[in-house]
């Protein structure tokens, strides 16, 4: 039963572990430990564990300042993810990122950008290195909706399309920039079809069932490589808590609890795991998944809390390279 | 050493074929590098000899390609961007302040960024405000980026290797008007090293710290100074600005007691006072006259010939300086012929 749904148990898997590590955040954001501007991925987890899953093991993947979907999907590393929310010395970054700039080059995860849109133009140059290199790798971009404002993306997504890199670029559009609806912003109605016009394989979907996402992700990065061209994917979701912070906004004005409600009821942790039930598994079976997960976040917090912060020294490492 | 007679264009342009040709890794790539100009020939040869998937033109987007850059640079090639003016490269300002400066340390060292930025100082003929910006003080300003702006063919050789090989972001800014400029350069200068300044001529009574194409006028006035007024002045160029040569400078004004700085730039808030800030702090006391400053009338650059001339300054603005400084009379320059960039550079960019 087991090896008949290791991928819808390894999505979960990951589902979860997003979506308990962002709960842990909310839970102790206020014992301003955390001192890090946090996005929260909450809502999103079925792209990240989706399109993360599709890509190879060593291909590279971009992202934004709300990228702690993407970081643990890729990772799955939360000793790592914690030491640097907690600004420790034993995190890779030594505390030189926190949430928004997320890195771990070892596993593909190749880096974030705060300044929206700035980190598209670095996944096609990374795909443009792996043509050079001949190694066969994706670059994966993730961008939010607001991005599709800047004139970096349409620069870039000329660019791939251009040089026919492989470069999938993923628009996780949650329907607002900030606090702005796409109605206020845009002179257009479909961002899809735009790209469409590009010599690019475009494909969109709004479900948060991350099965399907994989699917959608899989056929695409297939296409990819057969066509020898980039590939857009439009993937809408709604984002559960306010833009940075950890607190729900519904009462601020700009959206209302009531299309809040309408897709947490197709809440992407929730549906993976009916749909595991229905598949077969057991619920004894997803509550040790669950435990182990829970079992693992919490000894990675109790390592992050108890390590020391970095040194003075560390401020002037790796400005640039040591000369002789 | 083999040394040649060879222009500073030609010397970028060994430079660049003898880096393709040791590092598979190194490409060439930017608006227009592989179009028939060829970057005023210091891209010659280069797809012919390695092909299109190592010098290539690019759609107009110099921020993308910026951020293309790094994205290749963490990836382990060398990319060379070209920007045929510094003003162009000014569109890609949130990717180098952003980004590329800063990729290194926000990854803690784990990604490096060997990425080479050549932007080219625009000069004469009508270039007017939005082609002859210099502003090497707001790139050296930014941790994490280096930045070199060579005036001697054998410097721009050097640094531009150096650069290539360095494992940081390096802006290289040439100037337009100094393509022309010929020197001796070595065959082989696998021993340059980035952060170096260099005399250009001794002298014992009055230093001229000079950037990039003052540095011409710095060696009129010093010819002229020498034998009119019997003056030796010291030429010191610090070619490197971020890391800068401060030992080199210090150690010129030091032993002179006088220091102008003729910088090619606007001096307000420019590198001059970066250099006079330093001196200031390390020479107190042993200055025998305050440092005077030489740079870009505080406007924007203006097109027709005569306002080009009260616009930019000149070895006779150094000379008037140094007469001031060194409580000279006015010099006699009956009989001597000034720089006119129309003998060699009849446009149009």
């Amino acid at each position: 039963m087991i090896t008949a749904n290791t991928i819808n148990i390894g999505l979960y898997k990951k589902l979860y572990l997003i979506r308990r590590c962002e709960e842990l955040i909310v839970k102790d954001y206020h014992r301003d430990e955390m001192k890090t501007p946090m996005h929260m991925s909450m809502g999103g987890e079925a792209i990240a564990a989706g399109v993360c899953t599709a890509l190879k093991e060593d291909d590279q993947v971009f992202g934004t300042y709300r990228s702690h979907g993407i970081f643990l999907a890729k990772t799955e590393d939360t000793d790592d993810f914690f030491a640097e929310m907690f600004g420790r010395a034993s995190s890779l970054l030594k505390g030189k990122g926190g949430s928004m700039h997320l890195c771990a080059p070892a596993f593909g995860f190749m880096g974030t950008s705060a300044i929206v849109g700035s980190a598209i133009p670095l996944a096609v140059g990374a795909a443009f290195a792996h043509v050079y290199n001949k190694n066969g790798k994706v670059a994966a971009v993730f961008l939010g909706d607001g991005a599709i404002d800047e004139g970096v993306f349409w620069e870039s997504l000329n660019v791939a399309c251009l040089m026919k890199l492989p470069v999938l670029f993923v628009c996780e559009d949650n329907g607002y920039a900030v606090h702005s609806p796409a109605s206020a912003r845009h002179g257009y109605t479909s961002i899809a079809a735009i790209a469409r016009q590009f010599n690019c394989i475009v494909l969109e979907d709004s479900t948060t069932d991350v099965r399907k996402i994989f699917d959608l992700a899989t056929g695409a990065l297939k296409e990819m490589t057969e066509r020898a061209s980039p590939g857009f994917l439009h993937l809408s979701y709604y984002r559960y808590l306010e833009h940075v912070g950890v607190n729900e906004d519904f009462d601020s004005g700009y959206r209302s609890r009531k299309e809040f409600e309408g897709w947490k009821e197709k809440d992407p942790v929730a549906i993976q795991r009916k749909n595991l039930l229905h598949l077969g598994c057991s619920p004894d079976e997803l509550s040790e998944i669950e435990r182990q997960i829970d079992a693992k976040i919490a000894a990675s917090i109790d390592k992050a809390r108890k390590a020391p912060f970095p040194g003075k020294e560390v401020l002037y490492e790796e400005v640039v390279c040591r000369c002789d | 050493m083999q040394m040649r007679l060879m222009s500073y264009r030609n010397a970028i342009n060994e430079a660049l074929v003898q880096e393709m040709e040791r590092d598979a890794r190194v490409f060439v790539y930017g608006i227009d590098v592989a179009d028939h100009k060829r970057i005023f020939n210091s891209t010659k040869g280069l797809v012919e000899k390695f092909g299109t998937h190592r010098c290539f033109s690019t759609p107009l987007s110099e921020d993308a390609m910026t951020g293309f850059g790094l994205g290749a640079a963490i990836n382990g090639l060398r990319p060379i961007h070209v920007h045929m003016r510094v003003d162009f490269m000014l569109l890609a300002m949130n990717q180098l302040t952003n980004m590329v400066s800063s990729y290194r340390y926000g990854t803690n060292g784990m990604l490096k960024v060997p990425m080479v930025i050549r932007a080219i100082v625009g000069r004469g003929w009508g270039q007017a405000y939005q082609h002859s910006k210099t502003m090497h003080s707001c790139f050296a300003h930014i941790p994490g980026l280096k930045v070199v702006m060579p005036s001697t063919a054998r410097d721009a050789k050097g640094a531009l290797i150096a650069a290539i090989r360095d494992d940081d972001p390096v802006v290289v800014m040439e100037h337009r008007l100094l393509y022309d400029v010929e020197g001796d350069v070595p065959e082989k200068m696998e021993d340059y090293r980035l952060g170096k300044g260099r005399i250009l001529n001794a002298g014992n009574d009055i230093t001229v710290i000079a950037t990039s194409w003052m540095n011409v006028e710095a060696m009129k006035a010093a010819d002229i100074l020498r034998e009119k007024q019997g003056v030796s002045v010291e030429v010191v160029d610090p070619v490197s600005l971020q890391p800068l040569d401060t030992e080199l400078l210090c150690a010129s004004v030091k032993k002179t007691g006088h220091c102008i700085v003729a910088d090619n730039d606007w001096l307000f808030c420019g590198y001059s006072a970066e250099i006079a800030a330093t001196i200031a702090e390390q020479c107190h006391g042993m200055l025998k006259s305050p440092v005077r400053r030489i740079g870009f009338a505080f406007t924007p650059c203006p097109c027709t010939r005569p306002l080009e001339d009260f616009f930019y300054p000149k070895a006779t603005d150094i000379i008037k300086a140094a007469e001031t400084a060194l409580k000279l009379g006015p010099t006699d320059l009956t009989g001597e012929e000034f720089y006119s960039y129309e003998n060699k550079f009849k446009g149009p960019f």
